[in-house]
């Protein structure tokens, strides 16, 4: 049987679709999921993809967190279901309290745009495990709010428990944090490492004709699709 | 109808780069003597019904969960005089 991933499209989701070409190269079965429908459809994993949902209106991700797919989502990345948000759906999750923390308004105040080398911290999350820890990894990166925060404690916590997942590194412009980010987290996890959530974007890395022209991103989906094929 | 007003501001421990910029261009402008701009949101809600303590109680728990980010926002609940 096919593994099926979810990609939820939330009104003003824009990278709904090359989420889903990112998992078919990957050899699953995308399966779209509307931000108004709470049946996951029996997908075995989900992806929250990046866009402005709902205009970014009152902080990013936050009135996209009260949609009735998320009742059910949050409900099942619970239980241990993989869960991946990227930008705007990393901020989706940090709303839901999926993940700790909060994401605020890059410290320049630019929407910033460019490839982003990050090194991959953490690879025994359900996202990661085709990645090598302290593997060198180069993905775009797009945002306005993407300044990750969160108190000293929850920091400590992440930092002792292994769950910054990637951290940005210095490109060939010597710019190593592109928005003021605490320790120069670019991505973090949940405990129990089924719940992964980044800034940059992994589904324009897929393929060598486009984004990065590369495919550092790809990983992510082979990634998850090993761990449903194997459960 | 009556109405109550949240604010809500970052926490004063959170770099507000918004505010800093505006304090930046108030001198620019003519406008000295300001030592910190810190920037907000404000909502005004109009309420249906009496502003009694259950009617507070609700406002204060959307605020909490919803109109502001307590991870990183503070906010305060209050009902508006003279209406």
């Amino acid at each position: 049987m096919t593994t099926r991933i979810g990609v939820v499209t939330f009104p003003g989701s824009l990278d709904d679709r090359d989420a889903q070409r990112a998992i078919r190269l990957a050899g699953a079965e995308p399966v779209a999921l509307w931000h108004r429908d709470k049946d996951l459809h029996q997908v075995d994993a989900v992806v929250l993809p990046g866009g402005f949902s709902y205009g970014d209106y009152l902080r990013a991700g936050a009135i996209s967190r009260f949609s009735p797919v998320m009742e059910t989502l949050i409900e099942q990345a619970k239980l241990g279901m993989p869960v991946l948000g990227i930008c705007n759906g990393f901020q989706v999750l940090t709303e839901s309290h999926l993940l700790p923390g909060a994401m605020l308004r890059n410290n320049h105040l630019h929407f910033i745009c460019r490839d982003q080398k990050l090194r991959v911290e953490n690879a025994a999350t359900a996202w990661t495990s085709d990645y090598q820890a302290g593997q060198e990894i180069s993905i775009p990166l797009k945002n306005m709010d993407g300044r990750y925060t969160a108190d000293r404690r929850t920091i400590d916590e992440l930092e002792s428990e292994g769950r910054v997942v990637f951290r940005y590194l210095a490109g060939e412009d010597g710019l190593r944090n592109p928005n003021g980010s605490i320790n120069d987290i670019a991505g973090i996890t949940n405990a129990a490492g089924n719940v992964v959530g980044l800034m940059p974007h992994p589904e324009h890395a897929v393929e060598p004709l486009v984004g990065t022209g590369k495919t550092d991103g790809l990983p992510f989906f082979t990634s998850v699709l090993k761990q449903l094929v194997n459960v | 109808m009556a109405r109550v007003v949240v604010d809500v501001m970052l926490k004063p421990e959170i770099l507000d780069p918004q505010g800093q910029a505006v304090q930046r261009a108030l001198p620019r402008l003519g406008f000295t003597g300001i030592a910190d701009v810190r920037q907000g949101k404000r909502f005004e809600l109009e309420l249906e019904g009496p502003v009694d303590d259950a009617a507070l109680d609700k406002i204060r728990e959307a605020a909490e969960t919803f109109l502001a980010n307590t991870v990183i926002e503070d906010f305060t609940v209050r009902v508006e005089d003279g209406q």
